[in-house]
This record gives structure tokens, C-alpha cells and sequence, in this order.
């Protein structure tokens, strides 16, 4: 009752869907792991993704420009990563509660913007698929990868690059120690308020962009609370992938593949009922996290706000 | 108790009423920046919560999960448990109860009733223990778990609600709206107030906040919770199992959490049925820590942020000005509160200095807060 998902066309279209979904994960995963490897844990980022999905959106749908979208998005993102570094760094609040407050902020601000401001749901037209030249018409391997809105291929990009910071440059040396031992940084001369704020304002950014580029890259549309529940899947994201570029890469393609592989069977009626197939991600994330949870060492300093002594 | 201890307890219970005001005046802002009349929109929201016999029934109605799920909250949390699952907790002692109420229905109500409470109390209790356990022997981060688990468990309901548990009058009538048929009459809750939905619910709250209050404080049973909460290695060093009350202080937060479900259903909508938490889970969090994680704190807190989520209908219906403004000063809220624990934390270490100076020893600041939950206690 399944030989409908094993042909060559369910195959290609699951993997590429699988691949486009991974885009919001990604950013905002990357971004958060950033964060989380200086030592914050940000969960806001669902109420981040939403408000740059509706101001990404929300751009699009007045000047028609998605690289403006973008933009605004990624600004949004960094003003509320922002807000989010000066509670937590700076007030030293407590990290979990403080950013489910950013998130109820979030999920409400952009629900009540769209509502006073936009009203209905109204399609928009943001970024159209790029098909990379000659390397998209090879049969098979050019639908599956060249073939995608512009913010994908960023996405991907991000991987490399975020590992290049993190592992090979003065600065992700730097966030890595604040960290690891935020006395021991501070005392070589490395100011820890500085790398988080620049962390938390990243991930904030990178979550805004995530949430920009589902509202005008994979669905271009806006809806209240359209994010349900990504950005939270986006942290656990950095947890399963022990805080390394390549495994949030590994948990993004994972999660993303699953959702694909669900959007499908409901595509192709496949006897599965729709609460369950949307449901295995949740389950999914609550069992990885189960296995690895123990084995990975996380950053020491993980939620510890830091103090100079005098 | 000196008159320094006092000033800094008010200047504890004000920062919360700062914080609120601080909320609304942002949201002002924003209102004014939308072109609405921010003024109008406080006032229709002030006066339908408080301002009528009709919209203080409403509000006493909205205040009774606020109070059962802010309980659980303030055990979890003070037993260092970051519970966000109140809402899927919820929902799953709804669900409880109601399964159980219709297994039963021909049982006499004197024996139904309080069981049905109790089932909706032990289904939550189930699905925070999930939580908990993850947490207690897998080390499996609680915030994220319960979150997922709010996601299952209203996945589970969507489908339990338009398969198995769908009312077959609804199925009989081609209807298929998704809710479950009616429970039993002899497990309604009876009505407090006549024509308002106020129902006895309240009344179990109320005494539920009391005992909550006992048991954090003259029983073992808290002290060892708390103590999990506010230092974990210590209680382990005093021979305290901590993994077990790491999972029990979730098991407790969904046992309050469920029962808020049930007595939803029970009292107020009588069947199961889709949207039944309504938020309770995520505003329970916000009533909790606007309590200072107090049970009693809990009670005017969840008063008031009940009135502002009646409020909030009212002045939609009324004004157009979306209900989400609500959302968005409870998030401003809690962030702010949070945030201003800084001050608390400052204040009680001068505090103390000080009168370590003054019986003339020599002034050791106690260590910089961890920033653990336990820091917010009070």
C-alpha cells in the first residue's frame, strides 16, 4: 500500500521539498547555536521567526521587493535578539522563562500586526526558484539540487561558513571560550557581555530571516502563528546536533525530510492519518534528544549569566 | 522582622505591578503608533473584566485554570523544573476526565464526579511525568520536551475528536463538528452564580492554592522539592534522591494542570472539545510568576490576568482592537518580571552585607546568582 512513495518522481519531489524545508531550520538553528555556544540559551526564536515572517512579509506585500523583505526581516530579527541579550546578559534573567516571554511577545505582536494591518491572508510573490545554469538540467541530480529559492542556497551556504568562523577564527575562538569559561576569557582580556550580545543579535537575525524565508521563499504567505512550534525545533535542533555546524546540519535534513516525507503521503493519500504523520517530528525531537541528551557535553556556561566578581 | 526586611519584601511585590504597568504603557505606544485609541481600548478592556456583574463572573470563570495551572507551575518551577507543558497537560486531563466520565456515565454521581476529577488529575499527571522522567534519568532539557509535548497532545486530541471520541449524534447528523458527546449531568459542577458560567471550580482552586501552600512549606515533601529547586548538589549531599523530585515536581505541575482541564469540562463546557485550553498554559506561567511563584500571590494574579483575557474578548468584540494586544503585554510581562529579579537579587545581597557588617563581621557577598530558576524565589 506504500508503492506509490517508490517511484523515481516521489522519491526526487521528497527529497527536494525535504531539502527547501531544511532552509528555516537551518537559519535558525545555526544562528541559535552561535548563541548557545557563548553561553545563552535564546527561546524566543519561535516569536523571532514570526515576527520576521510577517515583516519579511509584510514588506513584499508593499513594495514587492523579497531582497527588501529579507532585509527587514534579518533587522527585525537583530532588534529582538537584541532585546533578548540585554535581559539575559545584561539583567542576568533567567533564560528559559525570559525567552518564552519573547515568544508570547512575539507570537502576539505579529498576529496583531497582521491583523490591524493586513487583515485576510493575501498571497504574495517572493523569491521565484534559481535554476543554477547547465548544472540544473542534469537529469535527476539537477531537480534535486539546483533548483530552489534563493534563501535555500544561503541556507546551505551558512553551514560551511558558520563551521570556517567557529573553528578557524580569532572570534569563534573567542565565543567558544566565553562558553566554555566565561572567568578564564575575561581574564585573557575578552569581554564576555560583548560576544554574547554579538551572538544573541546574530541569532536573533538569523532567526528573522528563518522566518522570512518561509513567509515569502517556501509558502509566500503570512498566518498567524504559521510557525507552530519551528523555532523551538530549531533549539532542540542545536541540542541534538551537539553544538556543531555539520550535526544541526545532519538534525535539520533529518526533521526536514520527515516533515517532506509526511507532506507526501498526505499528497499521495497514503493511509496514514494527517494528526499522526504531523506529529512524528514532535516525537522524533523528544526521543533523539532522549539518546543524545547524556553522551554530548554542552557548553559549561550554558544558561549561566555571568558576573564579574570585584 | 526589621523594618529593612519589610521595605524590601514591598519593593519585591512592586516590581511585578511595575512591571504591568510598564507592559501597558508600551503597549499604548504601539496602539497609538497603529492608529488605535489606546485609552478607549484600555477602558472597554478595564470595564469588561471588572466592570459589570456579568464581566466579574466572566473573569472569577477565566481565573479558575489560571489558578489550578499556575499551580503546578509554581511547584515545577520551584522545584527548578521549567514546566512550559501546561497547556498539553491540560488538555490531556480534559481529555481524561471526559474519556472517563463517558466510560462511566451510569455510575452514581457522588462517586463519579470526584473520580472524574481525580482521572483528569492523573492523566496530566501522566504526561508531565513523561517530561519529568526525561529530565530526571535521561537528562533530556524539560523546556524543550514539555514543549513538543503541548504539540503531541493536541495533535492527539484533533484526532481523537474527529475519530473515536467524535459525539455520535454529531457522526448520526453528518455534523462531524469535532467534540465528544456531552458528559453525564451528575458530573457537572454546580453553578455559583445563576445565568453567569461561574461554577464551583473556583472554590477547589481556592482551597487547592491553600494546600499548595502547606505543602511547599509545612511538609517534607516541599521542603525537599524546594530544596531540589534551589540547590540541587546540596540536596543531593543531604541524601535527597534529586532525580526523583525533579520528576515528581512535573508529575505534580500536570497533576494541577489536568485538573484544570477537568474542571473546565466539568464545569464550564461539559463536553470535550477543540481550542478547550484556550492558553491556560502559557497565561498560568505569566499568573505564576506575577505571584512571585507564590500559591497565594497566585490567587490575586490570576484575578487579574483573567479579567485582562476577558478584557481582552470584550474589547475585540467591541472595538476591533485584536484580543493578541493580550498576548503581547503577558510576554512584556513575563520578560520584565524576569528581568527585574536583577534588582531583587542586588537589594537582598546589600542587604545582607550590610548586616553581616553591622554584627561586625567582615562583609562576604554570597556568590553571583546561576541564574537558575531558583533564582526567582522570592
Amino acid at each position: 500500500m506504500f508503492e506509490q512513495l517508490f517511484t523515481v518522481t516521489a522519491i526526487v519531489g521528497i527529497i527536494h521539498s525535504g531539502i527547501r524545508l531544511a532552509t528555516p531550520y537551518l537559519f535558525a538553528s545555526l544562528g541559535e547555536m552561535f548563541a548557545q555556544r557563548s553561553g545563552v540559551v535564546n527561546l524566543g526564536v519561535e516569536g523571532i521567526m514570526l515576527m520576521g515572517a510577517f515583516s519579511g512579509y509584510y514588506v513584499v506585500l508593499i513594495t514587492g521587493n523579497p531582497w527588501l523583505g529579507l532585509l527587514v526581516a534579518l533587522i527585525v530579527g537583530a532588534l529582538l535578539g537584541l532585546l533578548m541579550a540585554v535581559i539575559s546578559v545584561t539583567m542576568q534573567a533567567e533564560q528559559g522563562i525570559s525567552g518564552i516571554g519573547l515568544t508570547l511577545f512575539g507570537v502576539g505582536l505579529s498576529s496583531l500586526l497582521f491583523k490591524v494591518l493586513v487583515g485576510s491572508p493575501t498571497g504574495v510573490s517572493g523569491f521565484q526558484p534559481v535554476e543554477i545554469p547547465v548544472l540544473s538540467s542534469i537529469p535527476i541530480i539537477g531537480d534535486l539540487f539546483f533548483d530552489y529559492e534563493i534563501p535555500t542556497y544561503i541556507a546551505f551556504l551558512l553551514v560551511p561558513i558558520s563551521l570556517y568562523v567557529l573553528m578557524r577564527t580569532t572570534l569563534g575562538l573567542k565565543i567558544r571560550a566565553v562558553g566554555q569559561n566565561p572567568q578564564a576569557a575575561d581574564s585573557l582580556g575578552v569581554s564576555v557581555p560583548r560576544v554574547r550580545y554579538a551572538t544573541v543579535i546574530f541569532g536573533g537575525a538569523m532567526a528573522g530571516v528563518a522566518g522570512a524565508s518561509l513567509s515569502i521563499g517556501i509558502i509566500d504567505i503570512f498566518q498567524e502563528n504559521m510557525t507552530n512550534g519551528m523555532g523551538f525545533i530549531a533549539v532542540a535542533l542545536v541540542y541534538f546536533g551537539g553544538w556543531r555546524p555539520l550535526g544541526v546540519l545532519a538534525g535539520a535534513l533529518l526533521f526536514s525530510m520527515v516533515n517532506s516525507l509526511q507532506l507526501w503521503a498526505q499528497v499521495l493519500n497514503l493511509p496514514i492519518s494527517p494528526d499522526f504523520a504531523v506529529m512524528l517530528p514532535y516525537i522524533l525531537t523528544i526521543v533523539v534528544l532522549a539518546l543524545t541528551a547524556r553522551q554530548i557535553r554542552q557548553p559549561a556556561a550554558l544558561t549561566k549569566p555571568y558576573e564579574r566578581g570585584d | 522582622m526589621t523594618r529593612r526586611t519589610w521595605s524590601l519584601r514591598l519593593f519585591e511585590a512592586l516590581l511585578p505591578i511595575a512591571a504591568v504597568l510598564l507592559a501597558f504603557a508600551i503597549g499604548a505606544v504601539l496602539l497609538l503608533a497603529l492608529g488605535e485609541n489606546p485609552l478607549e481600548a484600555y477602558w472597554t478592556l478595564i470595564s469588561g473584566a471588572f466592570g459589570s456583574v456579568a464581566g466579574l463572573a466572566a473573569t472569577l470563570t477565566k481565573m479558575t485554570p489560571l489558578i489550578l495551572v499556575g499551580l503546578g507551575i509554581v511547584i515545577s518551577f520551584r522545584g527548578g523544573v521549567i514546566n512550559i507543558g501546561g497547556e498539553g497537560q491540560l488538555i490531556i486531563g480534559a481529555l481524561g476526565a471526559t474519556a472517563f466520565a463517558l466510560a462511566f456515565s451510569s455510575w452514581p454521581g457522588w462517586l463519579l464526579l470526584p473520580l472524574t476529577l481525580i482521572m483528569g488529575a492523573l492523566a496530566g499527571a501522566f504526561w508531565g511525568g513523561i517530561a519529568g522522567s526525561l529530565k530526571a534519568w535521561l537528562n533530556v532539557n524539560e523546556i524543550l520536551s514539555t514543549v513538543m509535548l503541548n504539540s503531541i497532545a493536541l495533535l492527539l486530541v484533533n484526532w481523537l475528536l474527529r475519530g473515536p471520541l467524535l459525539d455520535p449524534a454529531q457522526k448520526a447528523a453528518g455534523t462531524n463538528i469535532p467534540q465528544t458527546a456531552a458528559i453525564p449531568e451528575s458530573t457537572w459542577l454546580p453553578r455559583l452564580i445563576p445565568r453567569t458560567q461561574l461554577h464551583a471550580g473556583l472554590l477547589l482552586a481556592l482551597v487547592l492554592a491553600v494546600l499548595v501552600y502547606f505543602l511547599l512549606w509545612r511538609t517534607t515533601l516541599g521542603y525537599r522539592i524546594r530544596t531540589v529547586g534551589l540547590n540541587p548538589s546540596a540536596a543531593r549531599y543531604a541524601g535527597i534522591p534529586v532525580p526523583f523530585y525533579v520528576a515528581l515536581s512535573l508529575v505534580l505541575g500536570g497533576a494541577f494542570a489536568g485538573l484544570a482541564g477537568a474542571v473546565e469540562v466539568m464545569g464550564l463546557h461539559h463536553r470535550m472539545l477543540e481550542g478547550l485550553s484556550g492558553g491556560y498554559g502559557f497565561s498560568g506561567i505569566v499568573a505564576a510568576l506575577f505571584g512571585k511563584l507564590h500559591p497565594i500571590g497566585l490567587i490575586p494574579a490570576s484575578f487579574f490576568f483573567g479579567g485582562l483575557l476577558v478584557g481582552a474578548d470584550k474589547m475585540q468584540r467591541a472595538i476591533q482592537v485584536p484580543s493578541a494586544l493580550i498576548t503581547v503585554i503577558n510576554g512584556m510581562v513575563v520578560m520584565f518580571v524576569v528581568a527585574s529579579d536583577l534588582y531583587v537579587r542586588r537589594a537582598k545581597r546589600r542587604y545582607s552585607a550590610e548586616a553581616m557588617s553591622s554584627i561586625g563581621e567582615s562583609a562576604a557577598p554570597p556568590a553571583a546568582g546561576d541564574g537558575t530558576a531558583a533564582e526567582l524565589v522570592p
